[in-house]
């Protein structure tokens, strides 16, 4: 009902009520040496260079991170972008808080702007927490009078009060984020800007971001949000757009974008990561790993994970000269960084005698994955027993576990638990018709 | 549920606020000063975290700030003063090295911090937007509670030597100038430094220079006439030497070259705060 006014009001163009419309924006970056920062004698230089003969300009590689966006956002809207990694999608939130200048286009913003793009906003180690909350607050826009009136209140949600005249050098990161998100949570804006914010922080601090996020529904206060956490995305949103390759894919209503989202994921290549380009990886390289595709159990496409869903982790790799007895394993963490499992064949009793020089893969299905959907980062390895390693990749690739109606309804899943189970529910003499809602549920039909 | 009516509630409320921002290439000068009116109090912000730190930090705290320009004034007395044998005139050598040592430092501090400021505040401007202009600006006022502290200094050796005056009244306005002068110069060379990476090597090595091109270990009359006019063209030779000039009654001071330091100042000014204003929107991309 909700969603469907905004739309109506949305397709009302250049109605008084827009808060932010974007027109034709493209971002470009030039590639290189840190993207267009040269040296002053190479300038001087090239100067002397073009006055001697007309040189043709260097082609310069560049790369456009935005291309043509267009889309406006009418005031108390919450807008969700998806997209995946290098997308664009922060680009554009940095063009949105101003922080860059579109190469073209215009943005034009009604209101006062908030921008989070990260917890503690200009904290400093050397100063207080008091300090820190003047500081934050005033980069952040906040005038001296509301940090004032407001700090007592932000010193209690932060949880530190004993602390708050320590430097926040002696904090630990967790009490750090609880103090800049206290912070942040009394910033006063018509308009909020979030990046990714509940990505990172304990269970109990997602939480509490989680409920500021739909306080902030509530409140009126027009929203623009990316995260990677769908679920969120979907319930906390009244519309959401598609950011990708620094095009818009889509935009409407939270449930089909999602849907088209993840619907491409099990077309595109995004199922199968090149590794073999990471550069950031240990280990002997008598083994590496080029590829990971995830496949669906029968190993005949490329799949998207649900939840509960059994599949296929294939793991190319390039053995460079012949390895005895290897081992191939797979961690899996969560997106907060809690080890959720550690598969590996060492485990499975799965002995490989030998593997020979070449490239090759390796299978592992895993079946009735029931972990509760969201993000999860893996990291691979190759190995022999005695800690040598031939290949370590940390947190090189992610599955997005994506919602199903397995377990249940997907509701009140309010501590971010990590597995699911099924389960089956029976009612002694005491309640009175008890039954079940059949699970053929909104999700169900929202997110195939 | 009545969302409509809620919207419609809603934009009621905030449709008739101005718009705060568009961004289509540079803005004009008005846009640019009501934002750093909006953000004025991110300035004294700034510079005091700078201050705190610096102090905070440093084993000596705020004793640095009265032993760097002291140690600095008894060398420059020794080594000019007793070795080399400047002629300071009337003026006792403590006084004559240490009113101009003072504004000098000044300078020199703030084209440090300020033509720094971009580079090392990059992970904060990459994180949040405020007027860019603020950073060399707090820059700035950093260098001023030194020059404070120093000046009391001042005040109590001319009262040891005897040669109280009326006239320090002038170095309000002159720190005035001063600032306006230091803070050009550090709005240019901070964008400049952002845009190529070695203008950070090149700061110290300029300050150095300057520093030898500037009346403040010899006094401008030790300079052979037919040199003069190079002195001349140096803006702060005004500047430093009209400080020296109000704790030294009898040192001659020339005008012309103080509006000369005057005009340079408004030159630098505007076409800093121009050159900053058409590339502050692209730091990020390259900070």
């Amino acid at each position: 009902m909700s969603k469907a006014t905004s739309r109506t009001l949305y397709d009302r163009a250049h109605s008084v009520t827009v808060a932010i419309r974007v027109e034709n924006v493209s971002k470009q970056f030039r590639l290189g040496q840190s993207q267009g920062s040269t040296m002053l004698r190479e300038a001087l230089v090239s100067v002397f260079r073009s006055a001697w003969k007309r040189e043709e300009a260097e082609e310069l590689k560049t790369l456009w991170a935005l291309r043509d966006i267009d889309f406006q956002l009418e005031t108390g809207e919450v807008l969700g972008i998806v997209g995946r990694n290098g997308a664009g999608k922060s680009t554009l939130l940095k063009i949105l808080s101003r922080i860059t200048r579109p190469t073209s286009g215009s943005i034009r913003v009604r209101g006062k702007v908030a921008s989070l793009l990260e917890v503690g906003t200009g904290f400093h180690e050397e100063l207080t927490g008091r300090e820190n909350v003047y500081l934050s607050g005033c980069i952040l826009g906040m005038k001296k009078k509301r940090i004032d009136a407001k700090l007592d209140e932000i010193v209690a949600f932060s949880e530190i009060e004993q602390f708050i005249d320590t430097p926040i050098k002696r904090y630990s990161s967790g009490m750090k984020m609880r103090l800049g998100f206290a912070v942040a949570a009394n910033l006063e804006s018509d308009i909020l800007i979030v990046d990714e914010v509940l990505a990172v922080g304990d269970g109990e601090f997602q939480r509490k971001c989680l409920q500021a996020m739909s306080d902030l529904q509530s409140s009126g206060r027009t929203v623009l949000f990316v995260s990677h956490n769908l679920a969120a995305v979907h319930s906390l949103c009244s519309r959401a757009i598609w950011i990708d390759r620094g095009r818009m894919k889509e935009q409407g209503r939270p449930s089909e974008v999602i849907k088209s989202y993840l619907a491409a994921f099990s077309t595109t290549d995004d199922v199968v990561r090149d590794l073999a380009a990471i550069a950031d990886r240990s280990g002997s390289g008598d083994v590496r790993f080029s590829r990971i595709e995830i496949l669906s159990a029968d190993r005949s496409a490329p799949a998207a994970v649900r939840c509960g869903d059994s599949f296929v982790a294939r793991l190319h790799f390039t053995a460079n000269r012949d390895v005895v007895q290897p081992i191939f394993g797979i961690d899996i963490q969560t997106s907060l960084g809690i080890m959720v499992a550690q598969v590996h064949t060492y485990n499975s009793g799965f002995e490989i005698p030998l593997l020979r020089t070449g490239p090759g893969y390796i299978d592992v299905r895993i079946d009735d994955f029931n972990l509760v959907p969201g993000r999860y980062v893996l990291s691979l390895y190759a190995a022999n027993y005695g800690h040598i390693y031939h290949d370590i990749l940390q947190n090189c690739t992610a599955i997005e576990v994506q919602p199903s109606n397995r377990y249940g309804l997907m509701r009140g899943m309010t501590q971010n638990p990590i597995a699911m189970f099924a389960c089956s529910w029976e009612m002694g003499e005491r309640g009175s018709k008890a039954h079940s809602i059949p699970v053929a549920a909104p999700l169900a039909g929202s997110l195939g | 549920m009545s969302a409509g009516g809620t919207v419609a509630l809603q934009s009621a409320a905030v449709a008739p606020k101005a718009v705060e921002y568009t961004t289509a290439g540079t803005p004009t000068v008005l846009e640019a000063a009501r934002d750093l009116w909006s953000y004025r109090e991110l300035f004294f912000f700034l510079a005091w975290r700078d201050i705190t730190i610096r102090y905070r930090q440093t084993v000596l705290g705020a004793a640095w700030a009265v032993l760097q320009p002291l140690i600095t004034m008894l060398v420059f007395t020794f080594l000019f003063g007793v070795v080399v044998k400047v002629d300071t005139g009337r003026i006792p050598a403590p006084i004559f090295y240490f009113s101009a040592l003072l504004p000098w430092l000044y300078f020199a501090a703030t084209v440090t911090n300020a033509g720094n400021s971009l580079v090392t505040n990059g992970d904060l401007i990459k994180k949040v937007y405020f007027p860019r202009l603020i950073l060399p600006g707090a820059g700035a006022l950093v260098g001023l509670a030194d020059l404070a502290i120093g000046a009391l200094i001042l005040l109590a050796m001319m009262a040891y030597y005897g040669v109280l005056s009326w006239r320090l009244i002038l170095w309000v306005p002159l720190t005035a100038l001063l600032f306006a002068f230091s803070f050009g110069t550090g709005v240019v060379l901070s964008a400049v430094n952002v845009k190529y990476r070695d203008v950070k090597h090149a700061i110290p090595f300029l300050v150095q220079i300057w520093m030898f091109l500037t009346p403040v270990i010899y006094p401008t009359k030790a300079v052979p006439h037919q040199f003069r006019w190079l002195l001349a063209l140096n803006p702060l030779t005004g500047i430093i030497e009209a400080f020296r000039a109000t704790v030294a009654p009898s040192a001659p001071f020339d005008g012309s070259s103080l509006l000369l330091s005057i005009a340079a100042t408004i030159v630098i000014l505007i076409v800093g705060t121009t050159y900053f204003r058409r590339v502050e929107g692209y730091f990020t991309d390259i900070v």
